[in-house]
């Protein structure tokens, strides 16, 4: 907190004064445990809206992404859950890859993942995302995902169930409630 | 055995097989020859005299398959046809041998569409190359690959 | 109006898998299109060459994973070729059953693609409903439900299980009544007929020419079918008539498909009443001798599935070569494709009933 500046408040320029008087509130505002206070209300709420809405790309690769489609329907039903699946990278949170990914797709996904706006998560579902599966001594398939891109949940299975793909949503959800990050100024 | 379907004057594999070895009596050695399957060895050079005789005149519509195979320590690669006869209801396999250091073989793209991305995947696999393709590029492997990945000499369970 | 390139893929809401499709578009009307695979290859055919020869067989499942029984049992008949194996009737009898049961399976899931492409979500929930039905069937029989491992080199890998005959009946009436259902769904909304008919015209010369097989084939009046024409497994016993349709655009091809669904309920209930009781399964040569060759070719559900094999004389094989029938027909669909706008490619493409998976292999 810059306060020996006051007295010259006057004498600044419209941007400095902005610039400053910006500063002075914002620790002013961390400093007396405001922003701590509104977190620890918030970060709940925000929480709760965050992960109740994961919503994943419509990206379906390989078998699994037929368990993914069984997951969306009458049975498995998991939209309840917030999970709706968007066409555009942009509009999503969550990238679920389902399937061996090959040296032509990589460049491809890490576009995918980069263009995808924080808060973002990885889902890597069955056992070609995580490893390579069964096709780990192939010339052409990448060993495991998260080789190049960070992986949050993992969902072993080939394929996995469709409960089991659930089951691994709810663990992302237990995971982002972990993190209960409150927004009020940025961190 | 009753074949269901069969159009009046259908031929089985038999006769067909004494039809072109009587048209091709040096090019080609049937071994074997049943009521639905037609086996035979051609040689490079009559494969497409071959093959336009049998669409043409033995109703042979549909290429059923064209691969690769590589025989490393004979010194030599295979390409292997199999092209089917809706209205005789026969299969024909037809093997072709190459040398090993320079395989190319003519493309019969030109006589069925459907053998055309055949032969593509075979090159980009094998390196086989066909004679008059419209398009020999990389198929399944990434652009810019420089190997043939199904020789027996590439060494798969390199990691990517 | 200047004409650009448009990539469709590799991700795209069209629910057939990871592919690319150029399209060069005039305006709103597409002059040529180019389809760019191999986002799925894994070299799946030289894998094989240093695997065992069954366990090969789960490999085969996830060739085409919408119909993995297919894929599977088309590896176990190749190889009976080539090992000359006899396999027992009832394990035909078997194989008639499921092999029918995935063909009923692989058409809703294609019917439920092919909802989601054209933007209605019913014609995606119905079908994966009952779907689910047959795969309790096959879950109840072999223990999964998408990718089964049960065909063997010699027969199956067990019996049926209890009250086999009871479940099949129920899941089959209660599915022909649906099926009337959804048929009357699609064929009397004017807006699905107004997007399938006189969409992707593909001629009985072209398609026989360009390779394309199965219900796309059926659908441009050509009168072939493996389980007629070249019979394997017991389906030369059983009374079935094959389903063609003569106009040759997207819609033909969904109804062939439609009436293929009914055919596959009759022909399971003709196998259930003749099935008697035997063995299962025969014991198998475990190595091939080198250079024998032995080869099978099957109706997938996709078309004309076929592998080819050669044996290296241990417990491996020397070559295994997989024909996939929607490898020639994506090779076929700038065909299907030129001339019609590029809203139009969803309903093209998903008539034809793509799966990614046995393409790239």
């Amino acid at each position: 907190m810059d306060l020996r500046l006051a007295p010259h408040a006057v004498a600044m320029s419209s941007s400095e004064f902005l610039s400053w008087s910006g500063e002075v509130m914002d620790q002013l505002m961390r400093y007396s445990g405001v922003k701590k206070a509104v977190d620890k209300l918030t970060a709940p709420i925000w929480s709760w809206a965050i992960r109740n809405a994961t919503v994943p790309l419509h990206f379906g690769i390989a078998c699994c992404a037929l368990e993914m489609a069984a997951a969306s329907g009458p049975r498995f039903d998991a939209e309840r859950l917030g999970m709706i699946y968007r066409s555009s990278p942009r509009q999503t949170e969550v990238l679920l890859v389902n399937g061996w990914v090959t040296a032509k797709l990589r460049p491809d996904l890490r576009r995918l993942y980069e263009q995808m706006a924080e808060p973002r998560w990885v889902v890597a579902m069955g056992e070609c995302a995580i490893s390579g599966g069964p096709w780990y001594d192939s010339h052409n398939t990448v060993q495991g995902v998260d080789t190049f891109i960070p992986v949050d949940v993992y969902i072993p299975g080939c394929p996995p169930r469709p409960e089991a793909m659930i089951d691994g949503f709810m663990k992302l959800h237990k995971k982002i409630n972990k993190e209960m990050k409150g927004t009020f100024l940025q961190d | 055995m009753e074949r269901i379907g069969l159009a009046p004057g259908g031929k089985t594999g038999e006769v067909l097989a004494q039809e072109i070895v009587q048209r091709f009596p040096q090019d080609v050695t049937v071994t074997k020859a049943t009521h639905n399957r037609l086996y035979a060895k051609v040689d490079k050079a009559a494969l497409v005299g071959l093959c336009t005789y049998m669409r043409d005149s033995l109703d042979f519509e549909h290429v059923t398959s064209v691969g690769g195979v590589d025989w490393l320590e004979e010194k030599k690669m295979q390409v292997v046809y199999h092209i089917t006869s809706y209205a005789n209801k026969v299969t024909a396999e037809l093997v072709v041998d190459l040398p090993r250091d320079t395989p190319e073989v003519d493309s019969i793209t030109f006589l069925w569409g459907g053998a055309n991305w055949h032969e593509r995947e075979t090159w980009d696999m094998f390196g086989i190359v066909f004679v008059g393709h419209p398009k020999l590029e990389r198929l399944l492997n990434p652009d810019g690959t420089e190997v043939f990945p199904f020789r027996k000499d590439f060494v798969s369970g390199r990691r990517v | 109006m200047a004409e650009m390139w448009l990539n469709m893929g590799p991700q795209h809401p069209m629910t057939h898998g990871l592919w690319n499709l150029r399209v060069k578009v005039d305006g709103e009307t597409m002059t040529e299109a180019e389809p760019v695979i191999g986002y799925l290859h894994r070299g799946w055919e030289k894998i094989t060459e240093s695997r065992k020869y069954p366990q090969i067989i789960p490999m085969a499942d996830r060739l085409c994973y919408g119909a993995s029984m297919s894929w599977s049992h088309l590896y176990c008949l190749t190889i009976e070729d080539l090992m000359e194996v006899e396999v027992p009737d009832r394990a035909k009898w078997i194989r008639t059953i499921v092999l029918e049961a995935q063909r009923i399976g692989s058409h809703l899931m294609w019917l439920a693609a092919l909802g989601t492409d054209l933007g209605s979500y019913t014609v995606f929930l119905y079908p994966v409903r009952e779907r689910e039905l047959f795969l309790d069937l096959m879950q109840n029989l072999c223990g999964a439900r998408m990718t089964y491992n049960y065909p063997r080199i010699g027969g199956v890998r067990n019996d049926v299980p209890a009250n086999f005959e009871r479940d099949f009946t129920r899941v089959l009436n209660h599915f022909e009544k649906r099926l009337s259902d959804y048929e009357a769904l699609c064929d009397q909304s004017t807006i699905f007929r107004m997007r399938m008919e006189d969409v992707g015209y593909l001629s009985a010369e072209k398609a026989k020419n360009l390779g394309v097989t199965g219900p796309n084939l059926r659908g441009s009046g050509v009168d072939y079918d493996v389980r007629r024409d070249d019979p394997y497994e017991m389906y030369d016993q059983v009374d079935w008539k094959v389903c063609v349709e003569k106009t040759c655009d997207a819609y033909a091809r969904y109804r062939v498909k439609m009436d293929e669904m009914r055919e596959s309920c009759n022909i399971i209930r003709q196998c259930i009443k003749k099935m008697k009781p035997g063995a299962i399964r025969v014991k198998p040569p475990r190595t091939a001798p080198k250079g024998k060759t032995g080869w099978a070719h099957v109706e997938d559900p996709r078309g004309e599935g076929f592998m080819y094999v050669i044996g290296n004389g241990d417990d491996r094989p020397y070559r295994l070569k997989v024909r996939s029938p929607i490898f020639v027909t994506v090779s076929a669909a700038p065909e299907m494709l030129v001339g019609y706008k590029v809203a139009d490619v969803p309903a093209i493409m998903g008539s034809v009933d793509m799966c990614l998976g046995e393409t790239d292999r």
